[in-house]
């Protein structure tokens, strides 16, 4: 089996800046990401908008363009790049080398390394209203994915519906490009933005960010697309396909028809490589959501396993960049290659920047704080999405004393199908505390096991512990 | 169903979705291609045969699961599309690879 100093697991803005510091330290690097090629959510599909379709690069923006620099420099760092890889085990014995199994081209590839680096990013958090399962809803980021990606966008009648920034960034990012948007509902309470104020001294240093906030809040208002606020209770509806979305704006019914419906509410980090590793988490109550425990240099409970990037909190593409050089520093430190002086003083740069491009995180709480009522579910809405198990099981499973996930997990099936809870966790996590009285942390969240993602036969036949 | 943009440069590429030829371009993952034909469900659930259509994009709601070239449980979402791929709707619950009907072509 092929032994590499550093696994890197995904080529996201993290994934990318700690392998092209690894390698400029010395460190031999794999990295491997299930897409096709590098980038991660924020810069997909960067190489063919700064290439051949650069047109694109005109309403993508210039965050997003940034990124065609650190996939070059990436690409040019030496370490080897497995596009098209996914990770469906990773195993961290107590003693020695960590081992990563990776779907390859329909075969299975296993190797080894002193340390891995878990840089898989964030996930959109579930939205789960009533007929969030239909054909014709998807989330913000998926229609934002196959804009970046295939130059792809939803035919009107098109509605967005959520709260955060990314919303707001795609929002923009339509009117730029001529995509036209019926109406854009605002789940964000109101007076959020008052709540935020009082973070905005300490945000100031991060005012790059506010900045761009404040325009693309001034570029909606100027398009004049149809905006409704404090929008509760949505429902999609429809029979094979959305038809119409009903809500309440300010407590007033509201029916649209529509033929795209986009939710959002944040993005939350990823679990999975984390859980299953065994990794300590705890609750993120500011962002509603669990995530690794981490040390100063992203080392996470496990030895030798770090996280870089928003699969260890929410920072942005920025943070992303900065927390993998301090880990992949750190790294190099451990296995030799850079001495401690030198590696030091960079650390203690990438943590100013780290500092600064983070302390705008709490006001982006404050004025887009996650949801609150999904906690609260109840009813027929479907929760687990594979399994079809709706709010009122889950909390009818909590009657008869299931206290955690995996119990739940045991009396429905939820989190049993393909997506291994990836879509119903956290939603479960939530209604089982509410349920029970009890914080998230002592609720927990499912046990994650192998294989993470989808193996075929084909795939397993070939597992030969080779390379 | 999606739209494309003016200018999309890109080589075209020709493949199956249910036996039905389907033009895509070149880069498109299955799944933006399948939503650019419009397909509508890509998939009905194993419990209630429901519809269901790719959801996120990104490789973690398993919504986009189809069948390629005979193979099951394939995410869409993650995988380019190349000419000449046979794409058949997951429905229900997967059988074992290599046991699906071949396309009429
Ligand atoms: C859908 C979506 C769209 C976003 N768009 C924007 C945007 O336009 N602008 C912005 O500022 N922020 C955006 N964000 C926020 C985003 O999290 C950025 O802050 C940034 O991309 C984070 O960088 P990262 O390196 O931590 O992770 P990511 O960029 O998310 O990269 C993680 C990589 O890991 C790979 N991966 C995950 N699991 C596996 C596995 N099991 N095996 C192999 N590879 C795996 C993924 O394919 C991905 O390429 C978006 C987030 C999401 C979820
Ligand atoms: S669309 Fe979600 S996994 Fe493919």
């Amino acid at each position: 089996m092929t032994r590499f100093d550093l696994a890197i697991i995904g080529a996201g803005p993290a994934g990318m800046s700690a392998a092209v510091t690894a390698r400029d330290a010395g460190l031999s690097v794999i990295v491997v990401d299930e897409q096709p090629a590098p980038g991660g959510q924020i810069w997909r599909a960067v190489g063919r908008n700064a290439g051949a379709r650069s047109g694109n690069l005109a309403f993508l923006g210039e965050d997003y363009a940034k990124g065609a620099e650190l996939a070059a420099q990436f690409e040019a760092s030496g370490a080897q790049f497995w596009p098209s890889a996914s990770v469906w085990h990773a195993d961290s014995p107590d003693e020695g080398d960590k081992t990563v199994t990776v779907a390859w081209d329909g075969a299975t590839r296993q190797f080894r390394a002193g340390a891995l680096l878990i840089a898989t990013g964030a996930m959109e958090r579930p939205v789960p209203v009533p007929g969030w399962t239909l054909p014709g809803v998807m989330t913000v980021g998926a229609a934002q994915t196959l804009l970046k990606s295939s130059g792809l966008h939803p035919e009107p009648p098109l509605l967005l519906a959520g709260s955060g920034p990314l919303l707001l960034l795609f929002a923009a990012q339509c009117i730029a490009a001529g995509i036209e948007i019926a109406a854009l509902l605002e789940t964000t309470p109101p007076g959020a933005y008052m709540r935020g104020l009082p973070h905005l001294p300490v945000a100031l240093l991060g005012w790059r960010t506010l900045l761009k906030g404040h325009r693309l809040k001034r570029q909606l208002a100027a398009s004049g697309i149809p905006v409704y606020r404090a929008v509760t209770d949505l429902v999609a509806d429809g029979t094979e396909q959305l038809e119409r979305v009903r809500f309440r704006s300010a407590g007033m019914p509201v029916e649209l028809e529509a033929a795209h419906l986009l939710l959002h509410e944040g993005v939350v980090p990823n679990p999975q490589l984390t859980r299953l590793l065994r990794c300590d988490h705890h609750w993120d109550a500011a962002q509603r959501c669990f995530r690794p425990d981490l040390s100063d240099r992203g080392e996470t409970s496990v030895d030798n396993v770090f996280v870089a990037g928003d699969g260890g909190g929410i920072g942005g593409a920025m943070a992303a960049v900065h927390s993998g050089r301090i880990a992949a520093f750190e790294i190099a430190e451990r296995f030799g290659s850079v001495n401690r002086p030198s590696g030091d003083v960079e650390i203690v740069k990438a943590r100013d920047a780290l500092r600064a491009e983070l302390a705008v995180r709490p006001l982006l709480d404050a004025m887009f704080p996650p949801p609150d009522w999904i906690a609260r579910l109840d009813g027929d809405v479907t929760v687990c999405r594979c399994e079809e198990v709706s709010a009122a099981a889950v909390r009818k499973a909590a009657a008869l004393g299931a206290p955690g996930p995996n119990q739940a997990k045991a009396f429905l099936r939820a989190g049993m199908g393909p997506c291994q809870g990836r879509m119903c966790g956290l939603t479960i996590t939530e209604i089982l505390a509410d349920a029970h009285g009890e914080h998230p942390e002592r609720i927990g969240y499912y046990r994650i096991r192998p294989p993470i993602k989808p193996v075929t036969l084909g795939e397993l036949a070939a597992l030969d512990g080779s390379d | 169903m999606l739209r494309r943009l003016p200018e999309q440069k890109g080589r075209r590429v020709r493949f199956l979705f249910e036996g039905e030829q389907v033009h895509a371009l070149e880069g498109d993952s299955v799944a933006a291609a399948l939503l650019a034909a419009g397909a509508g469900a890509t998939r009905t659930t194993p419990k209630s045969g429901s519809p269901r259509a790719p959801y996120c994009m990104m490789g973690v709601c398993f919504e986009c699961l189809v069948e390629i070239d005979g193979v099951p449980n394939r995410q869409a979402c993650l995988i380019e599309v190349r000419d000449g791929m046979r794409v058949r709707r997951q429905r229900g619950a997967p059988g074992l690879p290599g046991e699906a009907e071949d396309d009429p072509v």
